[in-house]
C-alpha cells in the first residue's frame, strides 16, 4: 500500500542516472535520500512523483503503476517541493498556496469553500497564517520554502517529495524547516545533503550513488566511518551522542584510510 | 501592487466584468459618432435595432450605411482585435512564464503578415479563409521557429524575446523581399498594413471570423485556466500539480497562433497590445486566470477601440495605423515591465 517504487530505473542517452533502486516508505514515515551530487536524488523524486516515465521496475501508489492512476489524481496525493522555485508572476502567499488547489479544482468552476478551508489550513500548519497577503517577492528563503511546503500541503497529499528544502536556508531555518517536516502526519521523502540534519531528522535513510542504493536503514545503522568514506570519500568520526542517542558525524581532515571503490579525486 | 490582497473577491470581480461590459459598449456606441459625418448615439442605437429586426431606424440610407457598414464593423473589429491580442498575450506570458511575451514582440504576428502577405502576391488565392490559412501556417513557422530557437539558446525569458526579435526581422524582411519581387504598385501599397497594423476599410466579413475564433479560443482558455495558474512556478511544477504538460502547452500555443493569425490577417500586425494589456488587467484582479482572462478580454477590447478612434481622427482626414499609436503607447509600457521584472528578480 501507499508510494512504493521497486527496482526502478531512469536512464537517458545510454547512461543510468537511477539504477535499480526500490524504496517504499511505510505511513507517516520521513525517509531521507543521501548521497554526493549526481547520485540520483532528485531524479528519484522525480520518478516517485510520476512526472518522469520510469525506463524499468515500478512506482505504485495503492498497487497502481503510477502512470496508470492520472496525473490528477497523483497531484491529489503526492506533493512535491522543489529545491528552489521562484517566479517572476506578482502574486500573494495565499495565491501561491492556492496553486495547490489546482488538482481539485473542476473546469469552470472557481474556488470553492473546501478550497478555501484547505488553504488556510495548510498556512495554519506551517505558520504563516499572519502572512497570508504578503507579497512572494518580498518573502525570505526560508519563507518561501515554507509557503511551498504550505502550497504541497493544499493539495491534501498523503505523500510529501521534498528535493533538499533546505539548500540556501541559514542553520536555525534548516533546523525549523526539518522540524516542520517531520511533524507533518504525512509520509515524507526528502533528499538531504547534511548527514547531521538526515540523522536528526529522518526515521529512515536511503544512500545513493551513481545511481544505486548503496545502504538502506535507520541512521543508526546507515551513518558509519565506513560509508561516509565510501560514499563521500571523507574521513569522518560518528559518534551515538546526537539527540535521542542518533548518530553525529564529524569530518576530519585528510584522505579516508579505506576508500574501497571511491575514485581519488 | 495590492500587498493586502489575498483574494480577489468573487462578487468584486463581477461586478467589474458587468461595468466591463456596459462601458464596452457604450464605447463602441459613442466612438461610432465620432467623425466627419454627424451621427448621434441614438442613431447607433436604432440602426442596430432594425438589424436586429426591431422596427425601421427611420434614417436615410447614406447614414444608414455609414453606420451599419463603416464604422459598426471596424469599431467591432478593433473591439475583437484588442481582446483577442490580450488574450493571446495572458496565454503566451503564462506558458513562457515570460512577462515580456506577446505575439507581436515574439515575432509571431509578423510570421502571420508573411503568410497573408505570400497569399496575396503570390495569388494563391483571396478569400478570407485562405488568406487565413496562409497567415496561420506563417504564425506556426515563426511560433517553433522561437521555440526551438529560444530553446537551444536558453529558454530564459531575455533569451527568448531575442529569439523574437529574430524571427520578427526574418518575417518582415521576407516580408519586404515577396512584395519587392513579385507585386505590383498596389500590392506595395498593401503591404505597409500588414506590417503596421490598420483596421481602415473594414466589413462584416472580416468581422465574423475573427469573433468566432476568438470567443472558441478565449472557451479553451477558460477552461484550462487552472492549469494556466499551475505554470506561475514552472514546468515541473505544473506537472507535479497534474497538468499534462506537453498536451497543454501544445494545444494552448496552437490556439494563440490561430487567433493571432485571423486577427493579423484582417488587421495586421498590431503590435503592444497583448504585451501590455495583460499587466494592465492583473493589477485589477491578480495572477488568478480564471479572473485575468475574461478581464484582459474587456480590458483589451475597450482599449483598442478607443485607440483606433484617436487614430483615424487625431491627423483627420489623414488617418494613422492604429498599430503605430498601440506601439507608441506600448512602447513606454514595455519599458516599465521590463524594469519592473528587474526589481522583482533582484529581491
Amino acid at each position: 500500500m501507499g508510494l512504493r517504487a521497486e527496482r526502478v530505473s531512469w536512464q537517458v542517452g545510454g547512461e543510468l542516472i537511477v539504477d535499480g533502486v526500490s524504496l517504499e516508505p511505510a505511513q507517516g514515515e520521513t525517509v531521507g535520500l543521501l548521497g554526493p551530487n549526481g547520485s540520483g536524488k532528485s531524479t528519484l523524486l522525480r520518478l516517485l512523483s510520476g512526472v518522469r516515465p520510469v525506463s524499468a521496475g515500478v512506482v505504485s501508489l495503492d498497487d497502481v503503476p503510477i502512470q496508470r492512476v492520472g496525473r490528477r489524481n497523483v497531484a491529489r496525493r503526492i506533493g512535491v517541493v522543489e529545491q528552489q522555485a521562484d517566479t517572476e508572476v506578482d502574486m500573494t502567499v495565499f495565491e501561491v498556496v492556492g496553486l495547490g488547489r489546482v488538482p481539485h479544482r473542476r473546469p469552470w468552476a472557481g474556488e470553492t469553500a473546501e478550497d478555501e478551508r484547505a488553504v488556510r489550513s495548510a498556512l495554519e500548519s506551517t505558520g504563516l497564517a499572519d502572512k497570508a497577503g504578503r507579497c512572494w517577492h518580498t518573502l525570505s528563503g526560508g519563507e518561501r520554502q515554507r509557503v511551498q511546503i504550505a502550497r504541497a500541503l493544499a493539495q491534501q497529499p498523503r505523500e510529501l517529495l521534498l528535493d533538499e528544502p533546505t539548500n540556501h536556508l541559514d542553520i536555525r531555518h534548516q533546523l525549523e524547516l526539518l522540524g516542520l517536516v517531520v511533524r507533518l502526519p504525512v509520509t515524507s521523502v526528502l533528499a538531504l545533503h547534511d548527514l547531521n540534519l538526515a540523522a536528526m531528522f529522518c526515521d529512515r535513510l536511503l544512500v545513493l550513488r551513481q545511481g544505486r542504493a548503496v545502504v538502506a536503514g535507520t541512521p543508526g545503522e546507515v551513518l558509519t566511518p565506513d560509508l561516509v568514506a565510501e560514499v563521500y570519500g571523507v574521513r569522518a568520526e560518528v559518534t551515538a551522542d546526537g539527540p535521542e542517542g542518533r548518530p553525529s558525524v564529524r569530518f576530519l581532515p585528510g584522505e579516508p584510510v579505506e576508500q574501497g571503490t571511491a575514485s581519488r579525486g | 501592487m495590492s500587498v493586502s490582497r489575498t483574494r480577489s473577491g468573487g462578487v468584486g470581480t463581477t461586478l467589474l466584468w458587468v461595468c466591463g461590459l456596459v462601458l464596452l459598449t457604450l464605447s463602441v456606441a459613442f466612438t461610432i459618432t465620432i467623425g466627419p459625418a454627424e451621427i448621434a448615439v441614438g442613431n447607433v442605437w436604432a440602426v442596430v435595432g432594425e438589424h436586429l429586426g426591431l422596427g425601421d431606424s427611420g434614417l436615410s440610407l447614406i447614414r444608414e450605411g455609414i453606420i451599419w457598414n463603416l464604422r459598426l464593423p471596424r469599431t467591432v473589429l478593433a473591439a475583437v482585435c484588442g481582446a483577442g491580442l490580450g488574450l493571446c498575450g495572458v496565454v503566451m506570458q503564462a506558458l513562457l512564464r515570460n512577462p515580456l511575451a506577446d505575439p507581436y514582440v515574439l515575432g509571431i504576428s509578423s510570421g502571420a503578415s508573411t503568410g497573408a502577405v505570400a497569399v496575396v502576391v503570390l495569388g494563391v488565392g483571396s478569400g478570407v479563409a485562405t488568406l487565413s490559412l496562409g497567415a496561420f501556417l506563417g504564425s506556426l513557422c515563426s511560433f517553433v521557429l522561437v521555440l526551438v530557437f529560444g530553446h537551444l539558446v536558453g529558454s530564459t525569458p531575455d533569451r527568448m524575446i531575442l529569439a523574437g526579435v529574430a524571427a520578427m526581422q526574418l518575417f518582415s524582411a521576407l516580408t519586404s523581399f515577396i512584395v519587392m519581387s513579385a507585386a505590383d504598385a498596389e500590392q506595395t501599397r498593401s503591404v505597409l498594413f500588414w506590417l503596421l497594423g490598420s483596421l481602415g476599410g473594414t466589413g462584416w466579413e472580416e468581422v465574423w471570423p475573427c469573433l468566432g475564433v476568438l470567443l472558441v479560443v478565449l472557451a479553451v482558455c477558460l477552461l484550462k485556466a487552472p492549469a494556466l495558474d499551475a505554470f506561475t512556478f514552472g514546468h515541473d511544477a505544473a506537472a507535479a500539480l497534474g497538468v499534462s504538460v506537453t498536451r497543454t502547452r501544445t494545444s494552448l500555443l496552437i490556439a494563440t497562433a490561430l487567433l493571432t493569425a485571423t486577427l493579423v490577417s484582417a488587421a495586421g500586425a498590431i503590435g503592444f497590445v497583448g504585451l501590455v494589456l495583460p499587466h494592465a488587467a492583473r493589477m485589477l484582479v491578480g495572477p488568478g486566470h480564471r479572473r485575468l482572462l475574461p478581464t484582459t478580454v474587456l480590458v483589451g477590447a475597450i482599449f483598442l477601440v478607443w485607440i483606433d478612434t484617436v487614430a483615424r481622427t487625431m491627423l483627420d482626414p489623414q488617418e494613422i495605423p492604429v498599430g503605430v499609436m498601440t506601439s507608441l503607447i506600448g512602447v513606454p509600457a514595455f519599458a516599465v515591465v521590463l524594469y519592473r521584472s528587474r526589481k522583482t528578480r533582484r529581491s
